[in-house]
């Protein structure tokens, strides 16, 4: 996949960052304004997407990308559920209700970041899972295009 | 502590664990997926070793505040532990014989991790005591199902896939509509409290429209006969394991169980409506046999069969409905249920089996047409006789569990005064005997073709597998003796027969 002319790079190098920085800003307000992991997650990805769109990338290169990002798209879900489930995992330790789902960790002051408990985690882990499977989707899409293009030459 | 949420954990986890560690370490997704099957199959019989009983489990410790249920309620009683034991014993089943089935394909992380998801859905709609949280569920099991009948990406395989996921999409679209519609008319999603809304008040004619409109979508998630037509592409089509998951356990799991459920314990019982049910049903038993008669595909065969037998069990739970709906003979319409329940149980037995020998056939042979095999009963002999059981069982042959579950719908139907239903049961056996007859002397049974001279029996964890449920087959009939049935499947009747129980026990605790 080729990259684009230098204007849209440079607009691009100055541009992902902020993207990027607003999809995070999105995600760890989730508990205390709209928005959330969902939401967060998908604007993250779409600074992923701007880069690789801008400055292109060969197909070994797309599918190291591929790879990477649907492990991370496993970890996500897979700290989502021991998060959920740390309750009853910490009970073997603490005193704790061996509950699914229990808001185990302390609910803290309404209207601060560091508040609602596990709330906040939550809303991290789904902003990794979401934004690492919309990348793999894309990827998934441009390494076909591209192969089918190879094939052609 | 209660350990009902573990159903959706550990398959959930094993999930997401296989594609982390399963690219590097070769032998960790087929043992971490069958370890957790054997797990909850242990579990779950330990539940029916309980006896008769009812568990309700609330999610984030949110319960009942101000008579108003809050969050998310998981509730387990006879029936849905019955089907419990069906998805996790044969996706045991499965789990095993894939280990030797999938070597020739390519991702065989990928495969188990899909396994694990659509087991966790099918677990997750079981359980669970809120309409949503069903359609979440079923929303894993379904998207999981349809990477899973792509998975070997050859042309036909995506065709029907891309032909699964349509309607399945359509299916799903009536759902969260009647869904919807159900939250605007009650303010309540807990399937107990709108139960309880709808015993205390008149609700009006938007309960037919709303039970009209889950019908539709579970009763096409279950392929019944109008809505039957993505069934035989998608379960011939997906690898063999797999056919015999959606086609033993898929259907019953999230299309049929979720129409028992709703309609026994969450709307009440009208004419109209188990006219309509007992209609499709008797439509799918006789239309699916029809079908399949002509079929040469081995797979295509079994899949419009799972039509049909999906229709008995339609005709004896639709047959109970209605002699509940005329307030006559209350004992009667239990045994026609208790016929349509162990109908549901030997069916997801003896079904995956057939779909597992004929994932046998085609793993040796490589070809799914009956006409150009013939002969392999001399060379695959736990193959031939794992087929033949369960060719019995579906054929209704005693002593196989086939039997004893048609003969209980028969009865039911002709106490009932339902003599065409009756005769149309006897006539669609006779006709499944035939085209098993067929597909039993075609494959096995003829002279062995020159080109079969050099094949060999399937490797050790596929026939084992077989063995396993053929023996089932035989085993499972044993379940309707008095002292086995009281523990088993009678508290399974009674959840459905006592309607509103299951509102009061959710509700009242």
């Amino acid at each position: 996949m080729k990259g684009m002319t230098i204007i849209v790079k440079k607009v691009t190098q100055i541009i992902a960052g902020v993207i990027f920085l607003y999809g995070l800003y999105i995600t760890i307000q989730g508990h205390l304004s709209p928005g959330g992991g969902f939401a967060g997650g998908t604007i993250i990805a779409g600074s992923f997407i701007l880069l690789v769109l801008a400055f292109g990338n060969d197909v070994l290169g797309l599918v190291k990308k591929e790879i990477r990002s649907s492990f991370i798209e496993a970890l996500g879900i897979f700290l989502f559920i021991l998060t959920a489930s740390g309750a009853i995992i910490l009970s073997f330790y603490l005193n704790y209700d061996k509950i699914f789902f229990k808001n185990f960790l302390t609910k803290g002051v309404p209207g601060e970041i560091v508040s609602a408990g596990f709330i906040p985690l939550l809303n991290i882990f789904i902003g990794m899972e979401v934004a690492a499977a919309l990348f793999t989707l894309f990827l998934a899409f441009v390494i076909k295009s591209e192969e089918k293009e190879e094939k052609k030459k | 502590m209660n350990y009902i949420p573990l159903y959706v954990i550990l398959p959930l986890l094993a999930g997401v664990i296989i594609p982390i560690v399963g690219r590097k370490v070769k032998f960790i997704p087929a043992l971490l997926t069958n370890l957790v099957l054997l797990f909850l199959t242990i579990l779950t019989v330990l539940f029916i070793l309980k006896g008769d009983f009812f568990m309700v489990y609330k999610v984030g410790g949110w319960g009942i505040i101000k008579g108003i249920p809050v969050g998310i309620f998981l509730v387990v009683d006879a029936l849905s532990r019955l089907v419990l034991l069906i998805v996790n014993l044969i996706g045991l089943c499965a789990g095993l014989y894939s280990i030797s089935y999938i070597k020739k394909f390519t991702g065989e992380e990928k495969y188990f991790a899909l396994f694990s998801l659509m087991i966790a859905g099918m677990n997750g709609v079981v359980i669970s005591g809120d309409l949503f949280n069903i359609f979440v569920f079923l929303e894993i099991a379904a998207i999981a199902s349809y990477a899973l009948v792509a998975f070997g990406i050859r042309k036909e395989e995506l065709e029907a896939s891309f032909k699964y996921q349509v309607l399945g999409g359509i299916s799903s679209m009536m759902i969260l509509l009647g869904i919807g519609i159900t939250y605007w008319a009650f303010s309540t999603l807990n399937i107990a409290d709108v139960s309880s809304l709808l015993r205390s008040r008149n609700p009006g004619r938007i309960v037919f429209f709303i039970q009209a409109l889950f019908l539709m979508g579970f009763g096409l998630k279950a392929a019944l006969v109008p809505f039957h037509s993505w069934l035989p592409d998608a379960h011939s089509s997906a690898p063999s394991p797999i056919s015999a998951m959606l086609s033993g356990v898929l259907i019953k799991a999230i299309g049929m169980y979720v129409i028992l459920r709703l309609f026994f314990n969450m709307f009440p019982v009208s004419y109209k409506t188990s006219l309509i049910i007992t209609l499709i049903g008797a439509l799918s038993m006789i239309i699916g046999v029809f079908l399949a008669i002509g079929q040469w595909d081995i797979k295509r065969l079994l899949a419009y069969h799972s039509i049909s037998q999906m229709g008995y069990v339609v005709t004896g739970i639709g047959a109970g409905l209605l002699l509940i709906s005329k307030g006559q003979d209350l004992s009667l319409a239990a045994f026609a249920i208790l016929g349509g329940i162990f109908h549901l149980y030997n069916h997801a037995i003896f079904k995956g089996l057939l779909f597992l020998t004929a994932g046998s056939v085609e793993h040796r042979t490589g070809l799914r047409d009956m006409r150009q095999i013939g002969g392999l009963g001399q060379k695959m002999h736990l193959t031939t006789t794992s087929s033949l059981a369960a060719s019995m069982a579906i054929a209704g042959i005693p002593p196989f569990n086939g039997f004893f579950s048609k003969l209980i719908i028969i009865i039911a139907l002709l106490k009932a005064h339902y003599y065409m239903l009756s005769f149309f049961a006897v006539l669609v056996s006779v006709i499944t005997l035939s085209s098993f007859l067929k597909l039993q002397r075609y494959t096995f049974f003829e002279k062995l073709k020159q080109d079969w001279q050099q094949i060999k029996e399937s490797p050790f964890w596929m026939t084992s597998s077989m063995l396993f449920m053929a023996m089932l087959c035989l085993v499972t009939s044993a379940l309707i003796i008095p002292g086995i049935r009281e523990r088993f499947l009678s508290p399974a009747v009674k959840a459905l027969m006592e309607l509103g129980r299951y509102s009061l026990n959710v509700l009242g605790q």
